[in-house]
């Protein structure tokens, strides 16, 4: 228990559904106390619904929250806090759209947790003028909430929170209505206040940078599920899998072979690397983010070469998309500018590249056999490779790119909605999700986006059916 | 002055004959003598005359009454009805708005026939009955949209802040829900003290109204008197207004 000291919070295998629909998995999180925590993810993710059941607005299904807690006879214990309601918990939390109370001013609302503890009045009065000083608005206690501008509602919503002294501040989205200048004056802000206070934040966005930028921690939250914990430097640099390295910062993403220790094949070419232990000769998924790639006209040392295909000034740098000699078009960021039309070389050094264990290598789908050359999956039938053994449950395995999407739903076996889409240099990768909502994904060169609905439709002879081991008779 | 102006004609036209005509005709019925002449002794008749102003503070109280029993009663029925924890269905929402769209006579006639057939004698006890069976949906309906409106966050935010359930009430969501209340109390008070035909059916006009007096005389022909007696409840229903802070942007509860 030696890394688990100095613990606020503690979260274990969590788990929520509102309805058939599972927001969150099994979730399971420490917070040390003075932490800055990021909580990241796309919107449906489940990062407001963990923060809404630590403030206590929802209870879980499963797991439980522990809290440090001070106990009325001083001590301070470690508890369970389900069926705690929010108003006893010692934290505090800044809303997404603030909900500054419209019919008190700038004063009362700071004071209003204040004045229902009971706090003597000139107390309130000294706390309330500090904490107006630390969000630079001491000229407008007297003001209407509603005539403030966003940026200083926000403070005010910040302000009313930490007057409190809370243990723990929660912060949902606070910056996400402000515009991007307000927002990077506010992180700077928010940055200092969290030093000055030591109070522990949890802090939730789907703003990468802004958790990058903020976060002692950064918790990348996908599908109900936590894809990774790490530093942001850990994030970026070595994201776990597919999911955190598009969703962190820019990136290419491609397929490879880890051919042995401390050497891998991607884009027809063998680079050194610096990843051991996946095996030999064993599928994986590379990054390399998009400054990592070195080019030039005439390089030294160069590995491969390509063409540029189109070079675009983004006021630091410049960002050109590069078709190597094996057809793979990577994203590169560079200093110099590189003309379109002409040919590069390239180099990649060791360190820059990361190297991540497929998450799948094919599709594997829980189905019921009908006869020898039917299946039911997805709800529906479709007609697969003899399968030449009784049973009855099974699994279908289709490779991603076997996998045939239809402009109108009624044309394939089963209907869904393109639901992710990750480029992977030469390829389109599509997580599809189906009207039965399991996820199917797809390999393709068409171009499709999030949210299209399309008809699914895979050969007989593409999908090969085994036969679950333990049958039940 | 552009042409898009002039669609607005028929509206202005409209407003001329049914609202400013008929309150200049009140005006000038109640400014005048039996002949024709100009005269201030119709509206001073009324400060003068006692059965006027006893029916016009009976008025008032049961007016008073009315409002409050509403209020009590609709709060409540709103707040119940406008929480998806409590209430999961539009229907019920229907259910209490239904009556509203029945006239207010045939349901004040039914409830005279009901109190005949129970056997209860009319009086006041009756006279209020019906006024709030009458009345209770135009209260609960503008706080229900005041409540149904109201960001869930706000009291979020204040249990956050570590207010009891009981205290959320009291500081955020009554407070908050002001303008529907105060909507509510204008919908059902003036409209009380100006009936007459709750309390000729309820009471058997044991009770009289101050609509009911305007009424006599009117039908008796004394349209001077009538007029000015109009004219004075205007003037308190538009004080009503102001005094209840009747903005009207904050007066956001309407009606169906």
């Amino acid at each position: 228990m030696s890394e688990k000291n100095n613990i606020i919070i503690d979260i274990e295998h969590l788990s929520k559904s509102f309805g058939d629909h599972q927001v969150l998995k099994d979730i399971s999180l420490y917070i040390r106390k003075g932490e800055f925590v990021t909580l990241l993810g796309p919107s449906g993710c489940g990062k407001t619904t963990l923060l809404r059941m630590i403030a206590g607005f929802l209870q879980p299904d499963e797991g439980k929250i522990m809290m440090e807690w001070d106990s009325r006879n001083g001590k301070t214990e470690f508890r369970d806090v389900a069926g705690i309601p929010p108003h006893q918990r010692p934290l505090n939390t800044v809303f997404q759209r603030y909900a500054l109370f419209p019919h008190l001013d700038v004063y009362d609302n700071i004071a209003f947790g204040l004045k229902l503890q009971g706090v003597p009045k000139d107390e309130i009065d000294t706390r309330v003028r500090k904490v107006l000083k630390l969000v630079s608005m001491s000229d407008y206690e007297d003001r209407d909430v509603e005539s403030l501008s966003g940026g200083q509602q926000q403070r005010v919503a910040i302000a009313r929170a930490i007057v409190n002294k809370p243990k723990v501040l929660l912060l949902d989205e606070p910056l996400a209505a402000l515009d991007l200048k307000m927002r990077q004056d506010m992180q700077i802000e928010l940055k200092e206040m969290h030093q000055k206070l030591g109070i522990t934040f949890i802090y939730v966005t789907h703003d990468q940078s802004e958790a990058l930028t903020l976060s002692d921690t950064v918790v990348v939250m996908n599908e109900g599920k936590i894809q990774q914990i790490g530093t942001p430097i850990d994030i970026y640099n070595e994201p776990v899998n597919s999911f955190v390295a598009d969703f962190i910062g820019e990136s290419n993403i491609l397929n490879g072979t880890m051919i042995q220790d401390r050497k891998v094949n991607f884009i027809g070419h063998d680079f050194d690397c610096v990843d051991e232990g996946f095996g030999e000769n064993v599928p994986v998924d590379v990054v390399i983010r998009p400054e990592d790639v070195y080019l030039g006209y005439e390089l030294e040392g160069a590995q491969f070469s390509g063409k540029v295909n189109s070079c675009v000034f983004k006021g630091v740098h410049y960002e050109m998309y590069v078709e190597t000699d094996s057809g793979n078009e990577l994203q590169i960021q560079d200093y110099d500018a590189f003309e379109p039309g002409r040919t590069v070389q390239m180099l990649i050094h060791p360190d820059d590249i990361q190297v991540m264990k497929k998450e799948r290598v094919e599709n594997v789908i829980d189905c019921t056999v009908i006869d020898d050359t039917h299946i039911e999956m997805f709800g529906e039938e479709f007609e697969c490779a003899p399968i030449g053994k009784e049973g009855t449950s099974a699994k279908a395995h289709i490779q991603f790119s076997k996998v045939d999407l239809m402009d109108h739903e009624e044309e394939g076996n089963a209907s869904g909605e393109v639901w992710f889409i990750l480029y992977k240099g030469n390829h389109y990768h599509l997580t599809v999700k189906t009207e039965s909502g399991e996820h199917l994904y797809v390999d393709t060169n068409d171009i499709w986006d999030k949210g299209d609905l399309v008809g699914i439709k895979i050969l007989p002879e593409d999908i090969t059916v085994e036969i679950d081991d333990e049958q039940e008779k | 002055m552009s042409k898009r102006s002039n669609w607005a004609l028929p509206y202005f036209i409209f407003l001329v004959l049914f609202v400013v005509l008929p309150l200049v005709l009140i005006v000038v019925y109640a400014l005048q003598d039996g002949n024709g002449g100009f005269t201030l002794s119709n509206v001073s008749r009324f400060f003068t005359d006692s059965d006027a102003l006893s029916t016009f503070a009976v008025s008032i109280e049961v007016a008073v009454e009315n409002t409050l029993i509403c209020l009590l009663l609709g709060y409540p029925a709103a707040y119940i009805l406008a929480d998806r924890n409590l209430n999961k269905s539009a229907v019920t929402v229907i259910l209490f708005i239904l009556p509203m769209w029945i006239n207010a006579l045939m349901r004040t006639l039914a409830t005279a026939e009901l109190f005949n057939v129970f056997g209860f004698t009319l009086g006041k006890g009756t006279l209020l009955f019906g006024m709030v069976y009458d009345y209770l949906p135009f209260m609960i309906y503008p706080i229900y949209n005041v409540l149904l409106k109201m960001d869930k966050s706000y009291s979020e935010a204040a249990a956050d802040l570590g207010a009891t359930p009981i205290q959320v009430f009291g500081k955020v969501t009554l407070p908050l829900s002001m303008p529907g209340i105060s909507s509510g109390i204008l919908m059902v008070f003036m409209p009380t003290v100006s009936t007459f035909a709750i309390s000729e059916f309820l009471t058997n006009n044991k009770i009289k109204l101050f609509g009911t007096i305007i009424q006599e005389n009117i039908n008796s022909s004394m349209w001077n008197y009538g007029a000015a007696l109009s004219l004075i409840m205007l003037v308190i229903i538009g004080l009503t207004t102001i005094l209840l802070g009747g903005d009207e942007r904050e007066v956001q509860g309407g009606t169906i």
